[in-house]
Parts: C-alpha cells; sequence; structure tokens
C-alpha cells in the first residue's frame, strides 16, 4: 500500500519488488492533490495523464523484466523555473505564463531517463527571487504546518508538495538560500550542492555564479537517491564540473559509511542572533552529535556577517543582466500598447514583471551603473572573496560547519511582503554558502512551541556532498524530527 | 560614500532597465532602494585594499570543445514562442524614423 510514512527510496524498492505498483502509486498522490491542492496551493501545473501514462510504462517493463531506471515509479516534482517539452515553464512570472521551451533542462532529461514520474511543476517567488513564494506572480503556497504561514521561498511548491505528500520528492534551486530555507520551514530536507555539481542547462537563470539546482526530500536517504540521479558533468553547462577533477559518487552507497573522529564547528557569535526556540534546537541538535563521539569546536567567520549586503549587490547585478532577455521580441509578454520599439521593452517588462523582480534588476542596474560600479559590484566581489576565504580557513580545523537554516520559524503570510530588507535579512545563514560555493543540507531539527519546524544546516567543503549526507544520515538515525507530519495530511 | 539615491536617478536607472515605472512605483522603490543601500554600505566596514574581487567560485578559466556541427532547434521551434511573427521573422514595431531623411 502506499502510505505517508514511505519514503521516495522505500517506494522505489517496493515498486521494483512488485509491491505496489507505479500506476498506485502515482494514482495516490493525485488523489492526495485532488484533496490537499486546493489548500496548499504547491503546484503551477500538474500532468495526471501524462504521470499515470509513464506509470504505466514503468509497470510494464517491470513485468516484462526490462531494465529500468533508479527512480522508476516514483512520483516526483520539478519547480516551476526548469525547462520542460511538455507544459508551460512559467518562473511564476506572468511573463512565461505562455512560455513552452523548446528543450528539457538537463535535470528534467535525466529524471525521465531514470524512470521517474514526474507529477507537475511548483510553484515559486518569481524568477527565484524571495524567501516566502509570496512573489509568486500566478498563485499563492501555504506552509502544509500552519496554512496562515509562508512555506519559504523560492523553493516553497516545492517543499511544501514534499511536506504535505503530494510528491515522494522535488527538485528546487538556491541561489542564496531558496533551498535549504523553505526546507527547514516545511520540515522536509532540502540539499544545495556545490556550485558545479548539478548542471543549469535549463535552468532560468536568476544569479548565474550563485544558482544551483538541488532535491527537497522527506529523509536525507531521498536526497542521496535524488543527487545519484541529477548530478555530474553536462557538456551544455560549461561551469558544470570535469568529473576527473570532482569525481561524482555514489552518495546513497556512502551514506551510511563511519565517520571517525567527526569535527564540527560552530559558529557562537554568528548563530547568537536566532530566536530562542531556534537556538535551543540547534543546541540539542549538537548535543546529539556529541553524543556520537563528534568533536565540537568554535570557530570565528569575521565575513558572514557581510553575506547578505554582497550577496544582495551580486545577486541582483547578475539578474540586471539575465533578465534583459525579456524584451517582448523573442517569448513572453508583449504589451498591445507599445508604439515603437522601446515600449515593446519597457511596456512588456512594467505590464508582466512583479514588484520584487523590477526592484532587484533596479538595484542590479544602479550598482553597474557608471559611477557606482566600483563602490557597490566591485566592492561585494572583494567581500565575496574574504567570505570564501572564511570558509577555506573554516575548513581546515573541521568537516563540516553547524549553523541554524533560518533564525525563524516560518513566518506569517503577508508578515515581510512590504519591507524588501527585512525579507532579505531572514537569508542571513544561507547566503554565505551560495558565495563561497560550498555544499549546504537543511534536516528537520525539532519544532517550537506552535509546532512549527525547525532545520539544522550542515556545511562541507566544495564536492563533499557525500561526507555531507553521511553527517546528516548520522543525525537522522539518532532522531525522529524527519518522521513527524503536518496535521492538515493525516 | 556614494550620495543617498533619489527619485532623478531612480527614473535614470528604470529607463536604463527598460521599464517604465508608475510615478508611485518611483516613489515607493527611491525609499526602498535607499534603505537597501544603506543596509549595503556595511560593506564598507572591510578594508579590501588588497583583495582581489571573486567574480564566481570555480576554478575555471576557458573552456574548450570541439568545433563540430550539431543540430540546432530550427526555424519553427525558436519562433515557437514569438508573441507576433512574420514568416520566418519575429516582427517587431519600426525602428527607424521615418523623418530623420536617413
Amino acid at each position: 500500500m502506499v502510505t505517508e510514512e514511505l519514503s521516495a527510496r522505500q517506494l522505489r524498492d517496493r515498486i521494483a519488488a512488485g509491491q505496489i505498483t507505479s500506476v498506485e502509486a502515482a494514482e495516490a498522490v493525485f488523489k492526495r492533490i485532488e484533496e490537499l491542492e486546493p489548500v496548499i496551493g504547491a503546484y503551477i501545473s500538474t500532468y495526471h495523464d501524462r504521470a499515470l501514462e509513464t506509470a504505466a510504462d514503468v509497470d510494464r517493463r517491470l513485468i516484462a523484466g526490462e531494465p529500468v531506471g533508479r527512480l522508476a515509479g516514483v512520483p516526483v516534482a520539478v519547480k516551476d523555473n526548469m525547462c520542460t517539452t511538455f507544459g508551460a515553464t512559467t518562473c511564476a512570472s506572468k511573463i512565461l505564463e505562455n512560455f513552452h521551451a523548446p528543450y528539457n533542462a538537463t535535470v528534467v532529461e535525466k529524471l525521465l531517463a531514470a524512470d521517474a514520474v514526474i507529477v507537475g511543476k511548483t510553484n515559486m517567488d518569481e524568477f527565484a527571487m524571495g524567501s516566502s513564494t509570496e512573489n509568486s506572480g500566478l498563485k499563492q503556497t501555504v506552509n502544509p504546518w500552519d496554512t496562515t504561514r509562508v512555506p519559504g521561498g523560492s523553493s516553497g511548491g516545492s517543499a511544501a508538495a514534499v511536506a504535505a505528500r503530494l510528491c515522494f520528492a522535488a527538485l528546487g534551486s538556491d541561489t542564496g538560500g531558496s533551498i535549504r530555507q523553505p526546507a527547514g520551514f516545511c520540515g522536509v530536507v532540502g540539499l544545495k550542492p556545490t556550485y558545479g555539481r548539478v548542471s543549469r542547462f535549463g535552468l532560468v537563470a536568476y544569479g548565474s555564479s550563485l544558482d544551483q539546482i538541488g532535491p527537497v526530500t522527506r529523509t536525507v536517504a531521498d536526497s542521496a537517491l535524488m543527487m545519484n540521479v541529477i548530478a555530474g558533468h553536462d557538456p551544455a553547462d560549461s561551469t558544470s564540473v570535469d568529473e576527473a577533477a570532482a569525481p561524482v559518487c555514489d552518495y546513497l552507497e556512502k551514506l551510511n559509511e563511519p565517520l571517525k573522529k567527526l569535527k564540527i564547528a560552530i559558529v557562537p557569535e554568528f548563530g547568537a542572533g536566532a530566536d530562542e526556540q531556534v537556538q535551543k534546537a540547534m543546541t540539542e541538535a549538537i548535543d546529539v552529535y556529541k553524543k556520537l563521539g563528534a568533536q565540537i569546536v568554535e570557530i570565528d567567520m569575521p565575513h558572514l556577517d557581510y553575506a547578505i549586503a554582497a550577496y544582495y549587490i551580486i545577486a541582483t547585478a547578475e539578474a540586471s543582466s539575465n533578465l534583459a532577455r525579456y524584451d517582448g521580441v523573442h517569448y513572453g509578454h508583449r504589451s498591445e500598447k507599445a508604439t515603437d520599439y522601446v515600449e515593446v521593452y519597457s511596456k512588456s517588462r512594467a505590464e508582466a514583471f512583479g514588484k520584487e523582480v523590477k526592484r532587484r534588476i533596479m538595484l542590479g542596474t544602479y550598482a553597474l551603473s557608471s559611477g557606482y560600479y566600483d563602490a557597490y559590484y566591485l566592492k561585494a566581489l572583494k567581500v565575496r572573496n574574504l567570505i570564501r576565504g572564511d570558509f577555506t580557513s573554516a575548513f581546515e580545523k573541521c568537516d563540516c560547519i553547524m549553523m541554524p537554516v533560518s533564525p525563524t520559524v516560518a513566518f506569517k503570510i503577508g508578515e515581510k511582503i512590504d519591507d524588501p530588507l527585512q525579507m532579505y535579512l531572514s537569508d542571513i545563514y544561507t547566503i554565505a554558502a551560495n558565495l563561497a560555493g560550498v555544499p549546504g543540507i537543511s534536516v528537520p531539527c525539532g519544532f517550537d512551541q506552535n509546532n512549527l519546524p525547525i532545520g539544522l544546516q550542515i556545511l562541507a567543503p566544495a564536492f563533499a556532498e557525500d561526507k555531507l549526507l553521511a553527517i546528516a544520515r548520522m543525525f537522522e538515525k539518532e532522531t525522529d524530527w524527519h518522521t513527524k507530519m503536518p496535521a492538515i495530511i493525516t | 560614500m556614494a550620495k543617498k539615491i533619489d527619485q532623478a536617478q531612480v527614473r535614470k536607472v528604470a529607463k536604463l532597465s527598460r521599464l517604465e515605472l508608475t510615478e508611485a512605483e518611483v516613489e515607493e522603490f527611491t525609499g526602498q532602494l535607499r534603505a537597501i543601500l544603506d543596509y549595503v554600505e556595511k560593506m564598507n566596514e572591510l578594508d579590501t585594499t588588497n583583495v582581489e574581487p571573486l567574480a564566481h567560485c570555480l576554478p575555471l578559466s576557458n573552456v574548450f570543445r570541439q568545433d563540430r556541427v550539431k543540430e540546432s532547434l530550427g526555424t519553427e521551434k525558436t519562433l515557437g514562442n514569438a508573441p507576433q511573427r512574420d514568416g520566418e521573422f519575429f516582427k517587431v514595431p519600426k525602428i527607424l524614423d521615418d523623418s530623420s531623411g536617413a
């Protein structure tokens, strides 16, 4: 039977063993979508018929004894900033509302090759710009743990879908915390791989030197399974890393490898800004590792405090350039009011971009404009180097760094939407990993007094996803936070 | 440090960004961008005199591949999302002014 306790890996194993059919799994997910999606709003589009056809094909091949892929029959969701040749790829923006991609993103090709059943495309902050999914130009997603609260963002739809069991695993993208923060807010696992580990080909660009695709799952093992499918070099993405330089391994196989003399660094001064309940959950999480024999070292990372400032210049500068392609000429919305070619640009963009996207394009354009380039953009790139230096020296003293994912639990819908700076500040713990290019994972580590999930963030050196997942798995084995489910689904 | 961003600069940046803003948006963005830039000034607490700028984290310089002809999208797929087309072309309003005498 398909139950809400099943993880993606368990489901896959049962489908392979003939205990559950792929069609049963897909039908169970669509039944739940029918019941809960009107409340949760995780999906921009769903593909019932297509999914069931894929599932039936997997079942047929299993019966015939033909080979199947590593995710055979597993219902998964994809964030709507990854191109698919079926349906629209909207980025939750009115400018791309009717955009039909002419090719699949490499990660989508890889999911399909692994025989995953793609259920739908998930909601997000428009162009992945935001921390609450409230900036979606198309719909609102709520947090399954408390429907008056945000699911986090920008991969809020993916995190809410996994938490509410509207799929078994999902892909998100993380430019400044957009996988880890919603995973933390929704009580699920979210992994941002090292920059360059997963192909960005077909991912609609926001901040190209920061964007990275990764899994959102119920368990650490499911993230390892997803990484086995999506990681690796792609000739179509020149920033995806050569596997000779940084080999991809079997992340599932290495998950339970014992880690001897584990050294964990904490950054006491930096972590002190979090809410009391978040800090308490952190202390308890560290205690779990202490009991397992880990050594805790206190370190100083003096430049982390400047990460938000540097990020909101670098990311918006890159965005202002990346989003110049939305010109109303080649694809996307074109204003009907434009009378000359300049108005085709300026009116189309004004009509179809949301406020946060406009704000970031403005900020980035300003930071790159003549007279301000040195003071803002160049300065931010130098600060970025200092931040990366903090990580390099930290990893000489430890295997991983631990800190909260976010300073608070999920906030109320509407609470920060009128104050962009306050919204930006909620990314304080996640942003540095993107600037330094290192991998980070969010794992459930407790609840506050209102039963809202708290996430533990673990950061590891570049290309050490195997170790990062194994460290996360150590915690998961000792705790049952990941087995808790929001009341709405039971 | 740079002087505070004002409405005139916001209008200029909007023009550079090809974004037609309403008066209300100009006012709103001026205040919000000012607050964000005030926060960003924090970076000036750091002495970066001898620090190299870091544009991205990978030790990549040039990435080469074989110069081989591969299949491309083709006209129909490329024009498939065009808001307006004319045969094999993207259609846009006239970009040259008739009165220029050129």
